[in-house]
């Protein structure tokens, strides 16, 4: 703007030549987009937490530190971080094709309901090959739910995310008729979910702690799968050329509606996989609130770091120790915890804000 | 897609999200603390032994599903423990509230123990049904802490560990006096029961509130049973969770509408008394009997017969006192009321607050009615008694024990509504 302004021009004050854009930019791009981010984070959460009349330092502090105390949240911290992990991972695949896989949260019900069946049905077979089934069973029941997301999306033109989001109240309600249904405690339902899984038949933890060493192990796989696949495939280049412009990379040979449907598929195993998970080492039973908003979570963390896999890992980590460290907030503050999803919402907020800040200025 | 429709998607993905998550705050937001927070690092104070013992608070904790101001089960819990801290000196008390699925997804009941023993908690109460398994779990983790598993029954059926016990008061008593009051004051002779979900205890307390109706419509008011309905509807869960439980407001109205003028409340929060209000004030008399918290008339007095509470109070203080002298055993306690006044908030386990809807003669009978059951001339759960598919409960003139009525597999002939 301000070279518009008259300005008494000497030789010495000429404008300087702009600053070579390709160099520069990137860099100041990133610092203005931190900024936005940071700083509209602390000041929205701030105000939050002052309108609710809280130190917000000091809660800032337990939101920040709480995850890291001890082993034990530390241990917590791993087991919300696997399945959230694998569910990020799924959504890298499907953003990457442009879908929007709000059917997210059913897919880790209908992955934990079916990871069930094996258990109900055969609690005889040696645990390892329950676990191997009860695992498979997951990830095929998450892939079936997605791939009637894809089914619908392609030959009816709905919406990924109106089926989506009626698929997940679907799945809920099928816990729901199972939890206080069919597979109820003897003579009592409960909200509490079904029987607890014999203690033979939950995976392993570390001794005396609650960390499940498989669960962050099937997590950094599924990631690095994704990973891979994304950045160093033929398959991967083409999803990704369908969701950037799926007529283009039609007309261009990609077989863009497979592209689609895998990358659903993909998604619901690695959601499925997640509710397994939660039946098979965190809740070890069935429970209405089984996906615990984990797939919802994960929709942040995907939006934050842009679909980029690399950065999935670190922040579904900072998330999760959002979730575990804002447990001491009501105990040590009286405040509810729930400041931690304002956290969590308002950092991928002004992440959306600077992105579109940046497209402007383009 | 093109990208800045796929950035506006995704700006309203986000703000849709972020909104209910401060609406679900907002709205249940807890009043500041009473208690100062806990001394940083108390963990640190615990795990080195202290040169002096005798100067250390006795902590002790408590995890409550609901939240500390829901006027019923939860603040009921939360105000007994205030009770006890204060009149135990060197007590100090500290609770994380609002523990269920709905407000604290991904946290379980052991990670929220967890946390309470490390604040140096060296007894832990738990309030609700749905923490059987959680607490034993938690329990067995933390052998050197004591937990008082409210409402449950871990010490009777032998599942409890050594340093887990149940406590409970008999409010079995309190919604017989609410079934009679609303038998009393119904013209229509339909009471209908907001139940929470289907459990032993809620089987129990539905069955004692018709009990009580009946023997009210009957022998104080001359009436013919087959004239009474008594019709229960589970909502699901203990309080309205929007989209898992039936919505407690909308099973209220559909009562209202099918010609109830008495709804009794199971559940921890205070809708029916609040669409009776409605009702009323739109020109249909309905009267309403909260549950749980003696305060619970005050949101809606005019319309409300008075409410079934509990103390729980003097129960913690005397379990608390032994624990800290070192006294405690495992037990299974059910506690009575102090039948020579049932609000003796020093003594009495439940109690039973009349409201102001209760008319001047209806109060008398009742007083009759409680006053029959305080001396024993009126025992409700004597037979002949059915279940409602026919099967006897107990013979002509057989006296129900203890666990007889604790575990009642059915409800009783003459409700309708689903015992499973």
């Amino acid at each position: 703007m301000t070279d518009n302004l008259p300005t008494e021009t000497t030789p010495e004050a000429l404008p300087a030549p702009p600053l070579p854009r390709t160099r520069m930019q990137p860099a100041i791009q990133l610092l203005t987009s931190a900024a936005i981010i940071i700083g509209g984070t602390l000041l929205f959460t701030t105000l939050v937490l002052l309108a609710s009349g809280t130190a917000p330092l000091e809660a800032y502090r337990l939101i920040l530190s709480g995850a890291f105390r001890n082993p034990r949240t530390i241990a917590d911290l791993i087991m919300l971080t696997a399945p959230l992990l694998l569910c990020s991972a799924g959504l890298t695949l499907t953003f990457s094709a442009g879908l929007y896989n709000l059917g997210i949260e059913g897919q880790i019900v209908i992955g934990a309901v079916l990871a069930m069946v094996p258990l109900r049905l055969l609690p005889d077979l040696p645990p390892p090959v329950l676990w191997l089934l009860a695992l498979s069973a997951g990830a095929s029941g998450g892939m079936l739910w997605a791939l009637l997301v894809g089914v619908l999306r392609l030959y009816t033109n709905v919406s990924e995310i109106f089926v989506g989001l009626g698929l997940n109240f679907i799945a809920i309600g099928i816990t729901l008729y199972l939890v206080f249904g069919p597979w109820k405690r003897p003579g009592v339902a409960s909200m509490s979910g079904t029987e607890p899984l014999p203690e033979a038949l939950w995976l392993p933890t570390l001794e005396g702690s609650r960390l499940v060493p498989l669960a962050p192990i099937i997590a950094l796989v599924g990631i690095s799968v994704v990973w891979f696949a994304l950045t160093r495939t033929h398959w991967g280049l083409e999803l990704r050329a369908t969701g950037l412009n799926l007529a283009a990379a039609e007309r261009l040979g990609v077989p863009a509606h497979a592209r689609l449907v895998q990358s659903l598929a993909g998604c619901g195993a690695l959601a499925g996989l997640a509710g397994a998970l939660q039946i098979l080492a965190v809740y070890r039973a069935l429970i209405p609130n089984i996906s615990s908003g984990i797939g919802f979570l994960a929709l942040l963390v995907v939006l934050l770091v842009r679909f980029n896999p690399v950065w999935v890992g670190p922040v579904a980590i900072l998330f999760a120790s959002f979730s575990i460290g804002s447990i001491q907030l009501p105990l040590q503050l009286g405040i509810d915890s729930s400041i931690a999803g304002v956290l969590q919402g308002t950092l991928v907020l002004f992440a959306l804000i600077a992105q579109g800040v940046q497209e402007r200025r383009r | 897609m093109q990208p800045t429709m796929f950035l506006r998607a995704q700006l309203i993905i986000v703000l849709l999200m972020l909104g209910s998550i401060l609406l679900s705050a907002c709205g249940g937001s807890a009043p500041t603390p009473t208690e100062a927070p806990a001394p940083t690092e108390a963990s640190a104070a615990t795990e080195t032994p202290a040169a002096d013992p005798s100067n250390e608070p006795f902590v002790f904790g408590m995890v409550l599903v609901g939240p500390i101001n829901d006027g019923g089960w939860s603040q009921a819990h939360y105000e007994g423990a205030l009770y006890a801290e204060e009149r135990l000196p060197g007590s100090k008390f500290i609770y994380i509230d609002k523990v269920n699925p709905a407000d604290k997804p991904n946290v379980q009941v052991v990670q929220v123990v967890d946390e309470l023993v490390a604040q140096g908690a060296k007894l832990i109460i738990t309030n609700s049904d749905d923490f059987k398994d959680g607490t034993r779990e938690a329990a067995k983790a933390h052998p050197d802490v004591i937990f008082i598993h409210a409402s449950g029954d871990d010490v009777l059926t032998g599942l409890a560990p050594a340093n887990l016990g149940n406590v409970m008061g008999k409010m079995e008593y309190g919604k017989m006096i609410a079934g009679c009051a609303a038998a009393l004051t119904t013209k229509s002779g339909r009471i209908s029961y907001l139940g929470p979900l289907i459990n032993d205890e809620t089987r129990r307390l539905v069955n004692s509130a018709f009990l009580g109706a009946r023997h009210c419509w009957t022998e104080l008011r001359g009436n013919d049973p087959a004239d009474l309905s008594f019709e229960v509807t589970w909502i699901g869960f203990w309080f309205n969770i929007p989209g898992v439980t039936l919505d407690p407001t909308q099973v209220a109205n559909d009562f209202i509408n099918s010609g109830t003028d008495v709804i009794i409340s199971g559940i921890d929060t205070t809708e029916a008394l609040i669409e009776a209000n409605k009702a009323t004030q739109a020109g249909t008399p309905v009267f309403a009997l909260p549950y749980d918290f003696e305060g619970a008339c005050a949101q809606a007095e005019a319309v409300c017969l008075g409410v079934p509470y509990f103390h729980w109070g003097p129960a913690y203080l005397q379990i608390l006192t032994a624990a800290k002298q070192g006294t405690w055993e495992p037990a299974w306690q059910w506690l009575d009321p102090d039948w020579t006044d049932i609000n003796n908030k020093d003594t009495s386990a439940i109690g039973f607050i009349k409201g102001a809807g209760l008319s001047d003669e209806a109060s008398a009978q009742l007083d009759e009615f409680i006053a029959g059951l305080a001396d024993g001339s009126i025992s409700l759960f004597t037979g002949p008694l059915k279940f409602q598919d026919g099967t006897v409960f107990l013979a002509e003139g057989e006296v129900a024990t203890d666990e007889q009525i604790w575990y009642m597999p059915q409800l009783l002939e003459g409700i309708t509504g689903r015992s499973q």
